[in-house]
């Protein structure tokens, strides 16, 4: 008997040693003195090795309407777009842009085979615990869908979903914005893909499922033929969703892609790239809080 | 008492033998620990694994969930040791006037037993409220349970077969001959000496449907692991999972363990009958 209880203990020991509090943060030492080509600290000399999902998807990949779907080396979708325009700023040719395909998750916790990542990743500060991000290239927004004979369709103010069964995707952050803003009363779903979501809105176990904008119009255009945009949420100006570049912890890379990529915003080019890919709200209504 | 009594001889020797069993517990243990604590991987691994500022913030989320799955085991759990007795009488009744329904079972059973659970919940939480039927309930929580009772009635009523075939045929026989229907004689005398055996059996199938019924999270379901899934999506970190994996193993360790004793303690029972 003794030997048991012993075993028991040790096990306890174990696990108590192993849940060691870890609160440390590690400090960062970029310091890029040149942003030269040949002075970058990339994954492989000369080119620069973008990551992005698989699939990856319209609008971030492609056109709404499908076009390229899939093929980051057209230079079409937003993401693809800003991916070539930031490499022509950086001194890299097109050719010098190498694609290569991550999951979501498998990019922050496996092997980093990439300069930088980009699939829609929101920057927070859990996240940047064990990777880091660039500054911010897109603000994002969320929207609600439904189908047109759906209670919730004529919603115009955040009362109106306080009976509404909602669903998410899981790993966005639509899932915070419905449990923080919205607060309606009845469990919010939470679904593996897209797939799941619609078959749960197919079969009426949710009233809308909400995504960010530019999703939505995807989603309501390809995904699931038949639902509308209800209304986009105008984003609480506190905790804003913004989307980053993902990078290794300590890549010095980021700082000049940062520069970069201020000097896409400042002159102009961000801004004509999310108009030229991303669909804005449009005519859907726009709740705020 | 686990062990049968021993002499006071034995027992010294027992007590040799613990402390024996101790010593090299501890030592292979101690080893095996730190070996891993000073891995150059450790700190990586306890950061994204064993991160405790994580596990508090998951756990009361995690253990919100995992109440869902405790109820959604107890209902399910009810439902299918009826349900599954029910089919392996039926099965077990003899004579040609129960072919169909015999037949009937026996379908049901390769069915449920062939199909990939993951298949069914997704076939019955899904598929079935899309019809959007009249009078039929479309909950992903209530399908979603369906479709274990569903899978797991069948799987235990092979166990209860398995029992009613352990009774010697004499009992059936004896049944008949004091006048009770083959229905009578299988419930009022072949069940329960089957349930009692196969009890350990059934029990171990209680602790397979207690992790099973996390599966219903791709149904949207809100449960542990749902929730250990969302957090981890938030944070990126894993502690979450190893909350809802504590939790999982609180309730079906004990289960287990119950379950080695309780099979224990009928060997013996049977051993003492037979000497």
């Amino acid at each position: 008997m003794r030997w048991r209880v012993l075993s028991v203990l040790l096990v306890l020991a174990l696990v108590a040693v192993a849940c060691g509090d870890d609160d440390a943060t590690t400090t960062t030492s970029g310091q890029a003195a040149s942003c030269d080509v040949a002075d970058l600290n990339l994954f492989t000399a000369g080119q620069l090795t973008v990551a992005t999902g698989e699939p990856a998807f319209p609008p971030w990949v492609g056109t709404p309407d499908g076009d390229n779907f899939d093929e980051p080396e057209s230079g079409v979708g937003f993401e693809s777009a800003l991916v070539y325009a930031l490499a022509e700023e950086m001194g890299f040719t097109a050719d010098q842009v190498v694609w290569v395909r991550t999951g979501f998750d498998e990019a922050i916790s496996g092997p980093k085979n990439f300069d930088f990542n980009l699939q829609q990743y929101t920057i927070s500060p859990e996240r940047d615990e064990v990777v880091d991000f660039s500054d911010p290239y897109y603000s994002n927004a969320q929207a609600l869908i439904a189908f047109p004979d759906n209670g919730i369709a004529g919603a115009t103010t955040l009362a109106d979903l306080q009976e509404a069964r909602l669903g998410v995707q899981i790993g966005t952050t639509s899932l915070d914005y419905i449990e923080e803003i919205i607060q309606p009363n009845p469990d919010v779903a939470v679904y593996e893909t897209t797939v799941d979501a619609k078959s749960a809105l197919d079969a009426r176990q949710i009233d809308g499922l909400v995504v960010d904008v530019a999703t939505a119009y995807y989603i309501t255009a390809v995904e699931i033929p038949g639902s509308i945009v209800v209304a986009a949420f105008a984003a609480p100006a506190d905790s804003p969703d913004e989307f980053g570049l993902l990078f290794a912890e300590g890549n010095s890379l980021r700082d000049c892609v940062n520069a970069a990529l201020a000097t896409l915003r400042a002159d102009g080019t961000l801004a004509s790239l999310e108009d030229q890919w991303l669909v804005d709200a449009g005519g859907a209504v726009v709740i705020s809080e | 008492m686990l062990w049968p009594r021993r002499s006071p001889r034995r027992s010294e020797e027992g007590g040799r033998a613990a402390l024996i069993a101790a010593v090299s517990t501890v030592v292979v243990f101690g080893l095996l620990i730190a070996l891993v604590l000073n891995s150059a991987y450790w700190p990586a691994v306890q950061r994204q694994f064993f991160n405790w500022r994580h596990f508090r913030a998951s756990f009361p989320l995690v253990l919100d969930g995992f109440w869902l799955d405790v109820k959604m085991f107890i209902v399910a759990e009810v439902l299918i040791l009826v349900i599954g007795l029910a089919v392996a009488m039926a099965r077990s009744l003899r004579g040609p006037a129960f072919t169909p329904l015999r037949l009937l079972m026996i379908g049901y059973i390769d069915l449920a037993r062939g199909m990939p659970l993951l298949l069914l919940i997704l076939i019955m939480g899904f598929g079935i409220p899309a019809l959007r039927l009249p009078g039929v309930p479309n909950s992903a929580l209530i399908w979603g349970v369906a479709a274990l009772v569903f899978s797991y009635a069948a799987y235990t009523a092979e166990v209860y077969r398995a029992g009613i075939d352990s009774v010697p045929e004499s009992q059936r026989m004896s049944a008949r001959s004091i006048g009770l229907t083959q229905a009578q004689g299988l419930w009022h005398v072949v069940v329960p000496q089957a349930v009692r055996n196969v009890i350990p059996a059934l029990l171990n199938g209680f602790v397979s449907l207690q992790k099973d019924v996390a599966l219903v999270f791709v149904l949207g379901v809100r449960e542990g692991l749902r929730e250990a899934d969302i957090y981890n999506a938030r944070t990126f970190n894993y502690t979450s999972y190893i909350a809802a994996a504590v939790l999982f193993l609180l309730v079906s360790v004990p289960v287990a363990r119950f379950t080695d004793w309780y099979a224990d303690r009928q060997r013996r029972r049977m051993q003492a009958m037979s000497t």
